[in-house]
This record gives structure tokens, sequence and C-alpha cells, in this order.
């Protein structure tokens, strides 16, 4: 339960996310690896703030992560949909007009 | 000790194998109910931290907020009646090579590196802590954030709109 | 006080700015802005002028210095200086200012570019008013070329009509000769004092930081910026051009202020002229003054014959500054605006109830300016007749008014001048005689316009009193010709003493070595000509009355018979001594055939042989390196090569480009691997 133990874990999130993000194909999974990702971040602000003599300057940063978070997954949902709705499909692949 | 040492370490590994869950399932559905434990699992994890008013706040927004909202867009991206849900993933093993060989980096530099630790002891409130900082260290950067959520929420609102 | 300072000059440029953009979408097409912005200028300028009343010290004087910018060791310094003069100057700009505005809206309401009218004047208000409020050199600079700018687009107002385009450019043009002079001397000062306030100036001159020679070039340099100005021979050819202008413009701008400005400037700097200077300034002024009288008897055009006497009344104004009678010279400069105003918004009235009445008949060839057009306007037009009847008599000097004080005060200074120096008799010679033709010209204008039988009973018909909004300004600046406002509280007609003299005291020469005589003693010689003066002065006004009534009312004496015998001194008159047709012969004729001579060179000579020699020799030159080098070598082999090489790889790498995102972020995750790989290396 010291530092490493939380860095471990939240590098472990970190890869799992990035994981995720390279892998899936379905744009809402896409979305939910990024969170992970976010989220390892936060875990690593808060850890980082806790054993540097509670810093609170790390929790001001992992609200503003979360902020942005919020404001993400709206904006990418929104996108999402139109997607869908242009392709009938959320497969990111499929979304590939540009390259054709 | 030990007790809160066995609950530490069972939030630990609740996270990582619903986090593990999420990215792996081929089922929309379980991906976004296990990053619920997922998510709950790290907001237990900030307990430990000493960042209470972090833990609720993860709670009522990610939670609260963008889990909901992701399930909305499952569900509306996806007919109901399909019973699977199913996605397939593609490069899963050379992905999943590189990201393995990041992580072991990753963890390379977290045990070699000599953390700097100071002692702290527990703070009686965060929340009156954190509004200061808020309120007068960070308050540009909280103003530009409210600007931010504004024109997230009026972008949003423009892109989902139904095209004429 | 310096906030009233700083609130007269900002107004009207407030005024212009709004003005200029959105004049035209304002209810009214904005008039309303710039009458009151100018009325409150007005304002601000009467309370400033009742608190020196009440004050009534000669030596009153606030001052405001703003450090402008500084650059290193210079500490650019600007300010507003408030004195006696300035109050009575802003006074006069602000009332003949506010008078035009309010005759504008009638004079111009058909025009098409009324707010842009109205914006310009704002313009010259504004820039008028810094010259007045500045206590610098350089900020007189500025507003001075700002006044010229006005000027030239007011006189340019019309510019569809080539000539009044041609006027612009003249005007403009003839400023700059003056300005140039004025820059350099400027500079004279700056370079050894470091500071453009003229307190600095003074200071430095009593304390001989200069030599009489320097002083006398330098003074002279600043004056031909008045010269240029002030219209003075024999740079007053711009002045009778600029009436091509709308009347109330050249009311405002080219008859009582912006052509005083030189004669301003010209008692600021009165204490740093050298006695040099000052003779060669004595007769500039006397010339001009005899000079454009003569030219005013013969011309046909009423606004040019207004225009030649504002160049001759300035003339005076120069020649009192030039004999040390320089207050005086104020003093005519503050009465010759409100009747030379008044006198041109009346012939203003003249020219646009002519124009009214041509327009109705349908006749657009007749000229509405030329008097032998009009006659017997008395009875139709009795407003602008007793205006200009009055401001004429003003004019010629004749007593119960103001100009028959200040002319005579001005008078009384030239000859005591010429008392104390015999040789130079010949200014009071041009002095006097100036003001016989002044008187003779003037009533000219008045029997030929509002006497005598019309020229063309259809016309006549036509003719109609002006608008009140017309009418108003010439009653008002008419009664201020009255000799009481000036001599308040003095009830002496024969005599200047009063606020305005009491006010306005004249200071010392600074010039060191006591080389010019002291305020005092100037003031002594002057009371002890004054009588003298005063007889000479009126019996020529009575003189050449007399002169214009027997030839132009009674018509005892034929005009015919008398240009017959002085036919070429009438030609000279009439052709304004061939001065335009002088400089363009000998001055930009000569200038053109040079610059053709060496457009010839150019061409012929220099670009033949020389330029294209280059490019002969380039041109050889590149075809040897260009085939055997450039494309055997570097082309074919280099040059290609690149390309083929750019083409074989991006072959190959093109097969990288999936368009598939998470491929890209693969190699992005595989990049930062290799990065990684090099740091713990």
């Amino acid at each position: 339960m010291d530092l490493n133990s939380y860095l471990i874990i939240s590098a472990i999130l970190f890869s799992l996310g990035l994981f995720g993000v390279i892998t899936r194909r379905n744009g809402v999974a896409v979305l939910m690896s990024i969170e992970l990702i976010l989220n390892a971040a936060n875990i690593n602000f808060i850890a980082f703030s806790r054993y540097s003599g509670m810093d609170f300057s790390g929790h001001i940063f992992s609200l503003f992560v979360i902020i942005l978070a919020a404001a993400e997954a709206a904006v990418a949902l929104a996108i999402i949909l139109n997607i869908f709705n242009n392709f009938g499909s959320i497969n990111i692949d499929d979304a590939n007009k540009m390259s054709q | 000790m030990t007790g809160i040492n066995l609950i530490f370490w069972f939030i630990a590994i609740l996270t990582i194998v619903s986090g593990s869950i999420v990215v792996l399932s081929n089922n929309l559905i379980y991906s976004a109910v296990s990053l619920l434990f997922t998510l709950l699992g790290i907001a237990g994890l900030y307990v430990f931290l000493w960042a209470d008013f972090i833990a609720i706040t993860q709670i009522l927004i990610y939670v609260g907020g963008i889990l909901v909202l992701i399930i909305f867009g499952i569900m509306l991206t996806h007919r109901i009646t399909d019973v699977t849900l199913s996605q397939s993933s593609n490069q899963q093993i050379l992905g999943g090579g590189i990201v393995l060989v990041i992580f072991l980096g990753l963890s390379y530099m977290i045990l070699n590196t000599p953390w700097l630790e100071n002692s702290a002891v527990e703070p009686q409130e965060t929340i009156k802590q954190i509004g200061n900082l808020l309120m007068i260290d960070y308050l540009l950067p909280f103003e530009v954030a409210s600007i931010l959520l504004l024109a997230a929420l009026i972008g949003a609102a423009l892109l989902s709109r139904s095209s004429k | 006080m310096i906030n009233y300072g700083i609130a007269i000059l900002l107004l009207p440029l407030l005024s212009f700015i709004i003005m200029i953009f959105v004049g035209k979408k304002l209810p009214n097409r904005g008039d309303w802005l710039s009458i009151g912005s100018v009325a409150i200028t007005f304002c601000l300028s009467l309370s400033l002028f009742i608190m020196m009343l009440f004050k009534y010290d000669p030596y009153f004087k606030v001052e405001k210095i703003f450090t402008w910018f500084n650059l290193g060791t210079l500490d650019l310094k600007i300010g507003i200086l408030i004195d006696n003069i300035t109050i009575i100057m802003l006074l006069v700009v602000s009332l003949v200012s506010t008078l035009v505005h309010i005759y504008s809206t009638s004079y111009m309401k058909e025009d098409s570019r009324y707010s842009r009218y109205f914006a310009f004047l704002s313009l010259f208000t504004f820039s008028m008013n810094g010259i007045i409020l500045s206590n610098n050199l350089l900020g007189i600079y500025i507003f001075w070329e700002l006044v010229g700018l006005s000027s030239y687009l007011l006189i340019g107002f019309w510019f569809e009509k080539e000539s009044a385009a041609n006027a612009s450019k003249k005007a403009f043009l003839v400023n700059r000769v003056g300005d140039i002079g004025m820059f350099i001397g400027i500079m004279l000062f700056f370079s050894s004092i470091g500071s453009f306030l003229f307190k600095d100036l003074y200071l430095g001159v009593s304390q001989g930081m200069f030599s009489v020679d320097t002083l006398t070039i330098a003074g002279l340099c600043l004056f031909a910026g008045a010269v240029g100005k002030s219209a003075q021979f024999p740079l007053h050819i711009w002045l009778p051009d600029a009436m091509e202008g709308p009347t109330p413009v050249s009311a405002l701008i080219h008859a009582a202020t912006m052509v005083a400005a030189g004669v301003y400037l010209a008692f600021r700097l009165f204490p740093i002229f050298t006695p040099q200077a000052l003779t060669i300034i004595a007769y500039v002024g006397a010339i001009t003054a005899v000079f454009a009288a003569i030219i005013a008897i013969t011309q046909n055009d009423i606004k040019k014959v207004l225009a030649y006497s504002t160049v001759s009344q300035l003339g005076y104004m120069i020649l009192a500054v030039g004999v040390g009678a320089y207050t005086y010279g104020f003093f005519h400069l503050v009465t010759h605006a409100a009747f030379k105003a008044g006198l041109f918004l009346c012939s203003g009235s003249v020219i646009h109830a002519m124009h009214h009445a041509y327009h109705k008949l349908d006749d657009h060839k007749s000229d509405a300016q030329d008097m032998r057009n009009m006659g017997g306007l008395k009875d139709k037009m009795p407003v602008t007749f007793y205006s200009m009847l009055f401001c004429t008599i003003a004019l010629s000097g004749i007593p119960f008014t103001s100009g028959f004080l200040s002319k005579d005060a001005v008078l009384a200074g030239t000859l005591a001048f010429s008392s104390q120096y015999p040789n130079h008799f010949l200014l009071s010679l041009f002095g006097f005689s100036a003001a016989l033709f002044t008187a003779f010209y003037m009533f000219r204008l008045i029997f030929l316009t509002f006497y005598g039988k019309p020229n063309s009973k259809k016309v006549f018909d036509n003719i109609h009193e002006s608008p009140i909004q017309m009418t108003t300004p010439l009653i008002i600046l008419s009664s201020l010709s009255f000799f009481l406002f000036f001599t308040f509280p003095n009830f002496n007609p024969l005599s200047y003493d009063g606020w305005f003299m009491t006010l306005v005291k004249s200071k010392d020469s600074l010039v060191p070595g006591y080389l010019n005589p002291t305020a005092y003693q100037i003031k002594e010689e002057i009371g002890q000509a004054h009588n003298l003066a005063l007889f000479l002065s009126l019996s020529v006004a009575a003189l050449g009355i007399g002169f214009a009534f027997l030839i132009y009312y009674s018509k005892l004496i034929s005009p015919d018979s008398i240009y017959r015998r002085l036919k070429v001194l009438h030609n000279l008159s009439f052709n304004k001594f061939f001065i335009d047709e002088i400089l363009k012969k000998y001055l930009i004729d000569p200038f053109l055939k040079i610059s053709k001579y060496i457009a010839i060179f150019d061409w012929d000579v220099y670009d033949k042989y020389f330029i294209n020699g280059f490019g002969r020799i380039t041109e050889n030159f590149s075809k040897t390196v260009g085939n055997l080098w450039d494309y055997k070598f570097l082309d074919q082999k280099i040059i290609d090569g690149f390309g083929r090489i750019t083409k074989f790889s991006g072959s190959k790498l093109r097969l990288i480009q999936s368009g598939k995102i998470q491929n890209y972020l693969i190699l992005v995750l595989v990049g930062i691997i290799i990065l990684y790989v090099f740091q713990a290396i």
C-alpha cells in the first residue's frame, strides 16, 4: 500500500486502456477505453499528491481531468451518433471516406 | 492493518479485473457494466489516498454522468433486439505485444525510480482546501473550464441534431 | 481649466470620428451631432472667456506639460497652454465655426455628401483648436498639417469639378513649400535646445544659445510656414483658387481661422525674431497688402474679390508683426475674423440666391458668382444687404466699427516705425495705399451687387432672401463688428483702449543684445503716431469710397475711360500680376523640361547601354552556365535523382497509409518504444 502499488495499478489500467483503443473496432468501446486511460492518469495525480505531503494541486488537476472527460464524452458520443447516422455503423474502420 | 490491506488489494484486483473485462469482452453491455465496477474501484482507491472529495466527484460524474451517457450511446446506436450486441476486435496480437512492451517499460521505470516521498498527516477537511485553491490560485482555469463545458454543451447539441 | 482645454480639443475629434463612419445613418444625416459638439466647444470657450474677463489679468497663464515619449536621454514633452491669446483665439474659432455650421445646414442642404461635409468641418475645428492650444512647435506643426489636410479636403469637396480638384491640389502643394521651411526652422531650434516647448525656446534664445545670424535664418524658416498658410506673397496663389470650395468653408477656413494660423504663429514667435528677420517680415506683409488690394480692384468674381481682400488684410497683420506692433496685428486678426467671415457668408447668401434663380430658369451656363450678373439686389435681400454693408464699412475702416480701430492701430504702428527709420518709408506708403484700395474695391463690390439696374429682369424676379439659418449668422457676425465689443469699458469710438488691449500685452523681444526696441518703447512711439495715422487713414478711406461712389454709383466717371487710360495697369491687376504665369514659365516649365531631359538620359542612355548591357551580359552568362552545369549535371543527375528516390520510397511507403486510425496509433506507439529504447541506451 505504498506509492509503487498505486503506480503499478495505474500502469495496468493505462495499458488496458491503450490496448482497447488499439484493438476495439466499436466507437463506444474505444471511448470507454479512453476513459480508462484518463482514470489511470487521475490515480497518478492523486497518488503523487498524497505522497508528496498532501499537496492539493494534484486534486485540482484531477478535478479538471474529470471535467474534460465529461466534455469529451458528450462531444465524442455526439460524433459517434453522427457517424452512425451517416454510415449505419459505429465501427470506426467504416468511417473511411477520406481515404477512398 | 492487515484488514485494511486486504480491503485495498480486494479493490485493486476488482478494478483491474473489471478493467480487463471492459477491454476484452465481446458484449458491449458487459463492457459498460464492468466499466461501472472499474470506476467504483478507482473511487475506492481515492478514498485510500485521503481524497474523499475526488472520490465522491468520481462517483457522481463518472458513474452518474459519463457512464449513463455511454450506455445511452450504446442503446441509440444499436437495435435493442440485437441480443448479443457483439463487437469484434482486430490486430489483437500485434497490439497486445506493443502494449505489453509499453507496460513493461512503465513498470521498470516505476520500480527503479527513487520517488521522493514526504510524509503527511491525514487532513481533516479536503473540501475547504480544494475550494480555496479553486477560487484563488486556479480561478482562471476554473473559469476557462466553465467556458469549455458550455462550448461542449453547444457543440454536442449541434452535432447530434438530426440533419435536415 | 486644462480640462476645459482638453474637452475643447477632443469634442470635435469625437464628432469627426462618429460622423465619418456612421454620419449617413444618423437621423437628419448627423448635422445635429457636429453642431452640438461645436456649440459645446463654443460654450466652453465662452466660459473661459468670461472667466478671463473676471480675472482681468494680462499675465494670466496655465500650462500643462505631458511627456509624450522617452528615448533614452531625449524626453519629448508636449502640452497645453492657455493664456489670454489662446482664449480669445478659441472664442473666435468656435464662434465662427458654430455660425458656419448653422449656416451650412441650409447652404449645403441639397448636397449628397452632406454628412461628410460636416465631418470635415469637425476635423478642421479639432485641428485648429489643436494649433491654438499647443504649447510647443511640434504640436503646432502636427495640427498645422492637419488643418492643411482638412483645407485640402474641403476645397476639393466638389471634386467632380476639375477646377476644384486642381485648386485643392494647388493649395496643398503650395502650403507644403512653406511647411518645409517651417520644419527646417523647428529642427534648427530643436537640434540646439532639445525641446519643442515655447518656454524652453524663449529661455534658450534669451540665454544667447544662438548667434544672431542663426536666429535670423531659423526665424525666417519658421516664418516661411506662416507665409504659406497665411497666403503671403509669393505663396499667396493658392488662396484665391481655394474659393472653389463651398462658400461657408471659405468663410471659416480661408477668411477667419486657418489663414490666421500663420499670423498666430508669428505672434507666438515674435520675441525670438531678430531685427533683420522682422524687417523682411514687414516688407513681405506690406507688399502682400498693397499687391493683393490692387488685384482685388479689377476682379469680377465676388468671392475672388473677397479672397484677395483676405490676402491683403493678412498682409496687414504680418506687417504689424514686422514693425513690432504685433498685439495690434492680433487685434486686427480678431476683428477681421468677424467681419470677413460675415462678408463671405453674405456673399454665399447672394450666390445661393443667384444660383437658385438660375436653377429655376434652367440656366446652367451663367456664372452665379459674377458681379456683373448681379445688381439691384438691395431690396430683394435686405438682411444680406445691411449685414454686408456693415461688414464692408468695418473693413474699409470707418469709425464706430471694430475694423477702424484695428486697422488704425496697425497703420499707426507702421507710421511709427517709418518715422523712426525713415529709410523704411515704403512700409507706410504701402500700408496707406492698401487702405485706399480696400475702401475702393469693397464699395465697388457693394455698388455692383446691390445697387444699380439688374442685369437680367428674369433672374432678378426670382431672387429671394435666404432662409433664417443663413441670415442669423450674418446678423450676429456683422453686429460683432461694432466697436464697443472690443473697447468695452471705454466708450470713445476713436480709441482702441479697452479690455482687449489691456489683456493682450506685448512681450519684450528676447533676442540678446537689446537689438529690438522694448515693448514699452514701441507702445510710446505708436501713441505719438496715433493722431496722424487716424487722420491719414480716415482720409484715404474717404477717398476710396468717394472714387467708388463716383464711378459705380453716380456713374459720373465711366469705368471704361479709366480702363483705357490705364490699360497696362488694368491688365496687370486683372491678370493678378501674372504671378501664376511667371511661376509656370520660370519654375514649373523649366522643371518639367529638366525632368524631360533627365528622362531622355534615363531611357536612351542609362537604360539602353548600362541596364540593357548588364542584361545582355547576364543573359549570355546564364545561357552558358544553364546549358553545361545546370541542365546536364544538376538537373539530370541530382534533381532527377531526388525525384526518382522520392518516387520509389513513396510507392513503398504508401502501403503504410491504410487510412485506419488504429494502424497509425500502433505506429505512434512503436515510435514511443523506439524513443524509450534510445533513452535507455
